[in-house]
């Protein structure tokens, strides 16, 4: 979903003065990504390298790990048993997918801990979608079909990525992406199709609301945005975010006709020229502002993930203080055999 | 924020997908102990029957190869084509024993 924090993040200053060693250390390196080689985490990597990845794997992970409140905030109200049994897998999903990216990142050589707590403390961003609200049902559907599937568009190129930790990560976590979006899909179909006037209502709302933040999910135009063509060399990013956001759109448009929905794009047509669809211009302001922490849940989401962490932590030291006693125990036993 | 910074350790998990096959490497998880390791490998690891038995490990107690030395450590098998059976060519009678 999540590779916004290559376009957010400042850019930073590669070091100019190198060693011979790292020079050629460096020039080896260049050369086994030029062969498409894999690296893994115990392999000589620039410094520039580490850093680009820990940055875009943790703020994946914290992602993830953020998309669970919005859709946690209807397991209780959802309208079937078999509903909430789908969310709740949907939601456990989310949380593994948020740990197998927090391990890829720690091989890296950073903390679990560390990467928490930037997270906590505002200084690592997650995702600017999910700052928005969860406000009906309908939402539930279409974060599965919209944010979901825009980041399946996302995240399969990153299934090829050259840190393989991070690539192996990303088959499992592309492999779970397609329940999610065919779930909201389907409920959103059930909607549709069996429900009221007012329920249908819902759902054109929902998409209303949430077809602009999807599209910024890819992050900001070509023009503005930050990335290197080392970036794309490292397979960290390989298709641009505007050649997402088409693919996105084209692929998207036809599901809404299939569904009876429609976009809230007046200026969302065919263009037969380019064989694609071209669509009106997204409020970048909207985008940025969210990104800085001034979106309608920013604080909220945050809020709620300092609080589960400071409210586990008693949790966290009894289970450790468990496993130590048992552990003493333990020894004390094979000594007396 | 809680000031207590102590990590739960990490622990490697192996999955055997179904009767038969190896147990296979699968990424990694913290829990407290081995018991809750393997709990949580359940839950992280095997969501959707990837797998029939779990086996985890401590990451401190896995002793690997430096892949430092990765060339001078696998290279002298390169040259030992002779440990392969098409290595040798046998008349066309007999070439599929």
């Amino acid at each position: 979903m999540y590779t916004q924090a290559m376009d957010t993040a400042p850019k930073e200053e590669r070091k100019a003065v190198r060693t011979a060693e790292e020079a050629q250390l460096e020039a080896r390196f260049e050369a086994r990504i030029d062969d498409g080689a894999f690296i893994e985490a115990k392999d000589w990597m620039p410094e520039h390298y580490r850093k680009t990845l820990v940055r875009q794997i943790s703020q994946h992970a914290h992602s993830e790990i953020v998309g669970m409140p919005p859709e946690g905030n209807w397991v209780t109200r959802a309208p079937t048993l078999k509903r909430k049994a789908i969310l709740l897998a949907k939601i456990q999903d989310e949380g593994g997918h948020g740990l197998y990216l927090y391990a890829a990142a720690e091989t890296l050589g950073v903390s679990r801990d560390q990467l928490l707590d930037a997270l906590h403390t505002g200084r690592a961003k997650y995702s600017s979608i999910f700052n928005y609200p969860t406000l009906t049902w309908a939402d539930i559907g279409v974060i599965g079909w919209l944010v979901d599937g825009a980041a399946i568009m996302n995240q399969v190129p990153l299934t090829r990525c050259s840190y393989a930790p991070y690539a192996r990560a990303m088959v499992r976590i592309c492999r779970e992406e397609s329940f999610h979006q065919r779930q909201g899909y389907d409920a959103l179909m059930v909607m549709m199709r069996d429900g009221t006037d007012a329920q249908r209502a819902l759902v054109q709302d929902a998409v209303n609301r949430w077809w602009w933040p999807s599209l910024m999910m890819f992050g900001p135009p070509d023009s503005e945005s930050t990335h290197s063509a080392q970036s794309a060399r490292w397979g960290i990013k390989r298709i641009s975010n505007d050649d997402l956001r088409q693919k996105f759109v084209d692929a998207t448009v036809e599901q809404a006709k299939v569904l009876g929905v429609t976009m809230p794009d007046p200026l969302l047509k065919w263009n037969d020229e380019r064989q694609r669809h071209d669509f009106g211009p997204i409020d970048w302001d909207e985008f940025w502002r969210v990104v800085g922490g001034h979106g309608p849940c920013n604080k909220e989401r945050l809020a709620a993930r300092v609080k589960a962490w400071d409210d586990g932590a008693w949790v966290r030291e009894a289970a450790m203080a468990h496993a130590d006693k048992q552990a003493r125990k333990q020894a004390v036993k094979e000594k007396a055999a | 924020m809680s000031d207590v910074k102590a990590e739960w350790p990490l622990w490697e998990v192996f999955v055997r997908p179904k009767a038969g096959l190896d147990h296979k490497h699968c990424g990694s998880l913290h829990a407290a102990d081995a018991a809750m390791a393997v709990q949580m490998a359940r839950e992280v690891y095997t969501r959707r029957q990837e797998g029939t038995s779990v086996w985890v490990v401590k990451s401190s107690d896995i002793t690997a190869s430096d892949p430092g030395d990765k060339d001078m450590y696998f290279d002298p098998m390169e040259d030992k084509v002779y440990r392969h059976p098409t290595f040798y060519e046998l008349p066309e009678a007999v070439n599929h024993m």
